[in-house]
């Protein structure tokens, strides 16, 4: 069983062709991850999916149900939104509790799950607050909350994180790691941030413009991306691109190469002059200039490079990859 | 800034003040101390008698009431509905609808007066409080919806699109999502609404002026008289007056508290 299938979806805001024949297929709980740029139509594609937004064309099916013309409550779904979106006038728990009222569960029931979530969350104690009295973690909890008490087929996750500082950020990623196996529920997960995909996806959708630029695990797409956008956008550090040219003449490629298999070496074929350095206690990190092109190369440990210094860097070859100038992969 | 303040509720107070205290005072004290507080020789009840007595005060006093809650009560209902409806939902001709609906606010309802009579007759409403309140709804609702949509814009599409996942329908939305959420602007309406339609003098004049369908204000004008005017008995009625609408006005004004959407997104 698939717990989702997109098929040929397009959709348009008067002439503006936000998403251009999307095919995307989730399996049972499987954790798929959206990423892309700001703009590209990951909100829509997601909002599409909860049947939220209707598509000009193409299918959604969620566990092979034909979900077209259902709506998003009877689609068996729940989402998390990016402003989190907790009703204000209800606590906690008649944020929670809303929706299994609306569907006309009976009581005990609902007691039953909103005492599990909270326990789950670590919510037990704020059940009777209002949003406006929590914090921005907290809040960010309740409305996880809101979307796992629903007990729902698949789960959409629109940029969850994006409003919460940078330390809160990483727990809550962690948490909702360990959320999805618990649950082993199926669950979509949007974001810009390619930390955020790297880590938490068993498959990664990588969106541009309105389309799929590529689909694979995390490692796939860093290994083997399919064009220079993948290549670029995945992997921090990003990847370093520089016109082959400049190593055999009248080459019209482009080499990229990631910072990590850069490395400094006297016999090295790239003269550099070295313009800052990051340290970052486990790594460190050289801002280089290259001609006009800025480098960056990821030194695992300590080391003492100076500002302003030459060096000569070398990689290896048979890790590095060539695109053409329209940006596809060659080999 | 304080003393600013204060100064200007002094001098907008001050009138209410001298209604207040001249009508516990006898005629003759009345004009020739206007400014003095009643004392023992000059305190008399005589004007609020004469109201209570010969005006039928409680028939007017009642109509007021109903004509002027019935008639916010549509202006907010009314007012909130189409207001949604055009904050909302995408159709084609929406700005156009805004903009007709506004357009209220800048013409004068009372220009209409003649053909609003003319109405009125044909549909056998003259002389009835619905006349009054089909008018008065119809005067707030430009401005209501003017506030009420620029209020409903405001609502994060995400916190209807979290309802709709939950299963709400779109009716539901409405009165459980966005109704409370747009309480300070349905008050900061009502308020705005109240006192012209409990004050307004005209239209209970052409449109309503029986004896069972008065309006206070109206009501008030039988002691005005030609020749003499029983100053008694109208500062007595205007004293009375007041009470009511400041009770309204306090019902509104609690709810203008805001601070309610805190916390809905970040
Ligand atoms: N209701 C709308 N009407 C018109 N255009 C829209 C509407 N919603 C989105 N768009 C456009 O569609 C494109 C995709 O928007 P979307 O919100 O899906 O982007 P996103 O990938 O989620 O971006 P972000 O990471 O910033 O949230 C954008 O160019 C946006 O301007
Ligand atoms: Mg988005």
């Amino acid at each position: 069983m698939t717990a989702l299938v997109v098929e040929g979806v397009n959709k348009y805001f008067g002439d503006v062709h936000v998403l251009k024949d999307i095919n995307i297929e989730v399996n049972q709980g499987e954790f798929v991850v959206f990423v892309g740029p700001s703009g590209c139509g990951k909100s829509t594609l997601l909002r599409v999916i909860a049947g939220l937004e209707q598509a000009n064309s193409g299918n959604v099916s969620i566990d092979d149900k034909l979900v077209n013309a259902v709506p998003p409550a009877k689609r068996g779904i729940a989402m998390v939104f990016q402003s989190y979106a907790l009703y204000p006038h209800l606590n906690v728990r008649g944020n929670m509790t809303l929706a299994l009222k609306q569907a006309r569960l009976n009581k005990t029931v609902i007691n039953e799950r909103v005492a599990k979530v909270s326990q789950m969350l670590d919510l037990e104690d704020y059940l009777h607050r209002y949003p406006s009295e929590l914090s921005g973690g907290q809040r960010q909890r309740v409305a996880i909350g809101r979307a796992i008490v629903r007990e729902p087929k698949l789960f959409l996750f629109d940029e969850p994180l994006s409003n919460l500082d940078a330390a809160l950020r990483i727990n809550t990623r962690i948490e909702i790691a360990n959320l999805h196996k618990q649950l082993s529920t199926s669950m979509i997960y949007v974001t810009h941030d390619q930390t955020e995909a790297m880590t938490l996806a068993d498959k990664i959708v990588v969106l541009r413009d309105g389309v799929v630029e590529q689909t694979g695990t995390p490692m796939e797409l860093y290994n083997n991306p399919a064009n220079q956008f993948v290549a670029g956008f995945l992997g921090a550090p990003a990847m370093n691109f520089l016109p082959a040219d400049l190593l055999s003449n009248g080459d019209t490629r482009t080499i990229g190469i990631r910072p990590e298999d850069l490395a400094i070496n006297a016999n090295g074929q790239l003269k550099t002059r070295v313009q800052h350095v990051e340290h970052l206690g486990g790594d460190t990190n050289l801002i280089v200039q290259l001609n006009q092109h800025q480098l960056t190369v990821r030194l695992f440990g300590q080391h003492n490079v100076e500002e302003s210094s030459n060096v000569n860097l070398g990689f290896d070859t048979s890790r590095a990859l060539y695109f053409d100038t329209n940006g596809a992969r060659l080999d | 800034m304080h003393g600013a303040l204060i100064l200007y509720m002094l001098i907008a107070l001050f009138p209410v003040f001298v209604i207040l205290i001249n009508s516990f005072k006898t005629r003759k004290k009345i004009f020739r101390e206007p400014l003095a507080l009643p004392d023992s020789e000059s305190f008399t009840l005589i004007g609020y008698e004469t109201v209570l007595k010969q005006g039928e005060f409680f028939s007017y006093f009642q109509n007021s009431m109903i004509v002027t809650v019935a008639s916010l009560f549509l202006i907010l209902l009314c007012g909130a509905m189409a207001a949604y409806a055009l904050a909302e939902y995408q159709f084609k001709g929406n700005k156009w609808m805004a903009l007709y609906l506004a357009l209220g606010i800048m013409i004068p309802i009372r220009i209409g007066t003649v053909a609003i009579l003319e109405m009125m007759v044909a549909t056998n409403l003259v002389n009835t409080l619905w006349a009054l309140i089909l008018v008065y709804t119809a005067q707030g609702l430009p401005l209501a919806v003017f506030i009420l949509s620029e209020f409903m814009q405001q609502i994060s599409d995400e916190l209807k699109n979290a309802a709709r996942v939950d299963g709400l329908s779109e009716y539901q939305i409405f009165l459980t999502i966005v109704i409370p959420l747009v309480r300070p602007a349905l008050a900061t309406v009502a308020v705005f609404n109240m006192i012209p339609i409990w004050n307004d003098l005209w239209f209970p004049l052409i449109l309503a002026p029986a004896e069972e369908t008065k309006t206070l204000t109206l009501g008030s004008q039988v002691f005005i008289g030609q020749y003499v005017t029983n100053w008694n008995a109208v500062l007595a009625a205007l004293s009375m007056a007041i009470l009511p609408v400041l009770v309204l006005y306090m019902i509104f004004s609690k709810q203008l508290i805001r601070g309610i959407t805190s916390g809905a997104v970040k």
